[in-house]
């Protein structure tokens, strides 16, 4: 039958239902498991490669070479589309998805970060801190 | 009665993209409609030239935040003809799915969005709200909300467990439900009717002459879908037929919506019933040979068209995009004629269109005689760092410093 307020009797039930929006930041959605959140770096597991920095779309990644089989990466997340085909394309799974995804901030550099390799006890390498 | 032109953007509220309207109106009334693209050009194409395929991939799939995943497809489609790969049936299937899951999505909020220009915003809180079923699934399938980036050379980057897909039969039945309910509304709510009806018509004729594609199209009883007429990825192995309308106006097209929104149901429970077992994706080598190809794919608002040409190196040699809003935009000029200046929103909004998507160029216009002009990259630098000198602006020496800051 045709006649105007069709929703009428959804909006009327809706009243006595919980809302559908959660109430953000105090209640926080979890994310799946495989969400493609922040990209994490395992140091120890690089071999430098650097395939992930040939495929990474978004210019995000830096392997640095601080000592003979030793690397460290340098990230600028501000320019992370979170696409994790660098991880995908790792042959070490030295790289893995985090479900973390607040990541907004006003200060952009505090974005950019480098994971730094542990000291050596044999060789003695330290490794370069260098962080702006 | 005298006549009046009224420009409708570029910035304008009832326009979420930037596209700008040159309305002549005599009194209420449009008489004449021109159209002007191009504020929101991004250079895509040319980007896709200097990166590597793979990396393509990300770019193009970002062309459109809603038919990301069309894209995408259109573009692996292409350079996997290329190369000659052979995609494995599992791999297409679930490329099938998250496509039709897209569908899903893309018209819900379209329902919503339409409700909203017409000011019957309820339809929008509730559409939308449904809509976080299917949002929430992609996330869980994929990892992400919208850019899936589900698709690589020779099928899909992800695979679905037995648990995935019973969770995507279960959403399924559920939107189904839903869906009914809003077909009820379309249907039987008068207000809608009233208000969507004869708004914006295009007939058949027309709808041919100016090659209307998508929902566009088949509410104007063009049955043409690329689903069905060049079948693609799983589409030859499925059951569905082409929804259409002979309204001819904004209420067809939400009826074909509505309608295509249950046929896509239909194909996803074919889809995860049937899906076969095996590997999901074939090795694509990194160089791809020479050669060139063309890709279409029916995306939620019409057929995307893709043409790839390769050169043996690891980057294209050109890749050019068609979305389908550009192929749309030809018949909206045509609904506009003798339609009321109130009804221009929903107008627009019912071929769904996607400004961003479409613009591939920008043309400067002289004002005093209105004739096109290009300008390339080094004019518009000089004519900025000209237009800000004259009020008062000199970069020179911001740049200088700029320069000695980075170099310490
Ligand atoms: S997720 Fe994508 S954009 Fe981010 S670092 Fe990895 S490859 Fe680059
Ligand atoms: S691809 Fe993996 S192993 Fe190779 S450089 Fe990158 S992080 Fe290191």
């Amino acid at each position: 039958m045709k006649k105007p307020g069709k929703m009428l009797s959804e909006v009327l039930k809706s009243l006595f239902k919980k809302p559908a929006t959660l109430r953000y930041p105090y209640i926080k959605e979890k994310m799946p498991k495989n969400f493609r959140g922040l990209i994490n770096f395992i140091q120890e597991k690089c071999i430098g490669c650097k395939i992930c920095m040939r495929d990474c779309p978004a210019n995000v990644i830096n392997i640095i070479k601080i000592a003979d089989k030793k690397f460290e990466a340098e990230f600028k997340n501000d320019q992370c589309l979170f696409c994790a085909q660098c991880v995908e394309s790792c042959p070490r799974d030295t790289l893995e998805v985090t479900p973390e995804y607040e990541l907004a901030t006003l200060d952009r550099s505090s974005l950019k970060v480098r994971y730094h390799a542990k000291p050596d006890a044999e060789t003695k390498t330290e490794p370069q801190v260098e962080i702006k | 009665m005298a006549k009046v032109t009224i420009p409708i953007g570029p910035q304008h509220p009832a326009l979420k993209e930037p596209a700008c309207f040159t309305i002549t109106l005599s009194g209420e009334q449009i008489t004449e409609v021109d159209m002007r693209l191009g504020y929101n050009h991004r250079g895509v194409e040319k980007a896709c030239e200097e990166r590597t395929y793979l990396q393509d991939i990300y770019l193009l799939e970002r062309v459109c935040g809603i038919c990301s995943h069309a894209h995408s497809s259109a573009f692996v489609q292409a350079v996997e003809e290329i190369a000659a790969l052979e995609v494995p049936k599992r791999g297409l299937y679930i490329r099938t799915i998250i496509g039709e899951l897209e569908r899903i999505h893309s018209h819900l909020l379209w329902l919503g969005v339409a409700g909203h220009e017409i000011g019957f915003d309820t339809l929008l809180m509730y559409s939308w709200r449904d809509r976080e079923v299917v949002m929430e699934l992609l996330a869980r399938i994929s990892g992400n909300r919208v850019n899936y980036a589900m698709n690589t050379f020779g099928g899909v980057r992800r695979d679905l467990t037995p648990d995935l897909c019973a969770e995507i039969l279960a959403a399924v039945d559920i939107l189904e439900e839903r869906t009914k309910y809003y077909i009820g509304v379309v249907m039987e709510e008068v207000t809608l009717i009233q208000r969507l009806s004869g708004v914006g018509y295009l007939s058949h004729e027309d709808a041919v002459a100016r090659g209307a594609v998508g929902p566009t199209g088949r509410a104007s009883e063009i049955a043409s879908d690329t689903r069905k007429d060049d079948p693609y990825a799983a589409y030859p192995y499925l059951d569905f037929h082409t929804v259409t309308d002979n309204h001819c106006d904004v209420y067809g097209r939400a009826l074909v919506r509505v309608g295509e929104l249950m046929q896509t149901y239909k194909i996803l429970r074919q889809l995860v019933q049937e899906l076969p077992d095996g590997p999901i994706v074939v090795k694509a080598p990194r160089k791809i040979p020479a050669g060139e190809a063309l890709s279409r794919y029916e995306a939620p608002r019409g057929e995307d068209v893709y043409y790839v040409k390769a050169n043996g190196t690891d980057k294209p040699e050109r890749v050019k995009v068609r979305a389908p809003t550009l192929a749309n935009l030809a018949s909206v000029a045509k609904m506009m004629e003798n339609n009321y200046l109130a009804d221009v929103p929903i107008i627009l909004a019912a071929i769904d269109p996607c400004f961003s998507c479409t613009d591939r160029m920008i043309e400067t216009l002289n004002m005093d005689s209105r004739a096109g002009r290009l300008t390339d990259f080094r004019q518009l630098r000089q004519f900025s760092i000209n237009w800000y000198k004259k009020r008062g602006l000199d970069f020179t020496a911001l740049n200088k410093k700029l320069i000695l800051k980075q170099d310490s």
